[in-house]
């Protein structure tokens, strides 16, 4: 009798609130012989990454940060995540990320909306344009620089009878603000 | 060769500014009535394009992208030494039409007034006479009118050699210096060549520094 009562009590919390990982497993370990769930594996791992010895034609879409130490010919986007090419990276493509750090060699135009790092020793033949760019003494860079002011900066704030609007225009140009001050460094 | 040209060993204390120790390779800031007047051209314009010979550097790429012009930045001198630095004599191999030929397309392969202004640096006197005009021509194609062009010359007639150095944007009248190594330039250029050089354009202006440096800006 107590026992069915608490039963009752509980299962409404279980969907809130799913089993943590490992108890699935148990319950599941006498029912099949199948390796552990997939997501498992998914927790376990570190970030996304392309070996040196691994040569991709085609085009790359990642929605998590990715490192890149082989060769790719084609094109590479992580809109909202950061691309590294590793030192033994060769890239001919066209590159499309948040954040992109460049230790190997790049041919190939790079769009980073926040902001692109070109280390000692890299290579980069293409046009960039990003908010933010720090080039390393060694680096090797031919091509175009375009700074991209978000439009939030350009458009004049709308006028004070609307305070909400006002607000929101100038919390947003603060921002490209201070970024542009940090490039001229 | 141009390795062959370019020397490691401490520099002529004759081609340095006084205050310069021979064989520093620490950067010298120094003002620059060229660069000032460049900066002028372009003061109260926005969203200009600049293409800019000293190779990838920070300081420059921050400077002119701050004012809010686009920078095309390339290293002249690198693409110079890969185009005659390799079999036979680097002055003569600039006479060879495939060399030329691939020194412009590397450096001036761009279309017609593309940009509203140049930083060449001290790059032109490193270059034989064939190929020293076929680049200022392209210099006057993919510039636009009223654009100005900033150049360099070592203007000492008797130096066997010439520093070349890194240039580095300091503010808009200051440039910092920084020592690479000696060059034998090409040839020796007085005002009457520069003008003669730049015959195709409106104007041509010199400023002759204390340590022996022609700054020359040419007004498209």
């Amino acid at each position: 009798m107590w026992n069915k009562r608490k039963e009752e009590e509980y299962p409404p919390k279980s969907p809130a609130t799913p089993p943590a990982p490992t108890s699935q497993i148990k319950e599941n370990a006498p029912m099949s012989t199948n390796p552990a769930p997939s997501h498992h594996v998914t927790e376990s791992r570190g970030p996304a990454s392309i070996g040196k010895s691994v040569m991709i034609k085609g085009q790359i879409f990642s929605r998590e940060d990715l490192t890149i130490d082989g060769e790719i010919d084609g094109s590479v986007e992580l809109h909202e995540h950061r691309l590294t090419v590793g030192p033994n990276g060769k890239l001919q493509a066209g590159v499309k990320a948040r954040e992109v750090v460049v230790l190997g060699t790049i041919h190939g135009n790079v769009e980073a909306s926040d902001k692109i790092d070109i280390r000692k020793d890299a290579k980069l033949v293409g046009d960039i344009k990003t908010a933010r760019i720090v080039i390393e003494d060694g680096a090797y860079f031919k091509g175009s620089i375009d700074i991209a002011r978000p439009e939030a900066a350009r458009t004049p704030a709308p006028p004070q009878s609307k305070p909400q609007a006002t607000n929101a225009a100038s919390t947003h140009a603060a921002t490209p603000a201070t970024a542009a001050a940090g490039d001229s460094r | 060769m141009l390795k062959d040209l370019l020397r490691s060993e401490p520099s002529s204390p004759s081609l340095h500014s006084p205050p310069r120790k021979p064989g520093s390779t620490q950067p010298l800031n120094r003002a620059s009535n060229g660069l000032d007047q460049f900066f002028s051209s372009l003061q109260d314009q926005e969203s200009l394009s600049i293409l800019d010979f000293s190779g990838a550097s920070q300081a420059n790429i921050s400077f002119i992208t701050s004012m809010g012009h686009r920078i095309y930045s390339n290293d002249a001198l690198r693409t110079l030494e890969e185009a005659f630095g390799s079999g036979g004599d680097f002055i003569a191999n600039q006479s060879d039409p495939e060399r030329s030929a691939l020194f412009l397309r590397e450096n001036l392969e761009f279309e017609d007034r593309t940009f509203d202004g140049a930083l060449i640096w001290d790059t032109l006197q490193f270059l034989a006479p064939p190929l020293l005009q076929d680049t200022v021509d392209r210099l006057y194609r993919i510039l636009r009118p009223q654009s100005s062009l900033l150049a360099f010359f070592h203007a000492e007639e008797k130096a066997e050699t010439a520093p070349l150095y890194s240039y580095r944007i300091v503010d808009s009248k200051i440039m910092s210096l920084t020592p690479r190594n000696q060059v034998r330039p090409v040839q020796y250029f007085n005002n009457r060549s520069l003008e003669k050089l730049f015959q195709k354009f409106h104007s041509v202006k010199f400023f002759l520094t204390r340590d022996h440096l022609r700054e020359v800006i040419v007004r498209r």
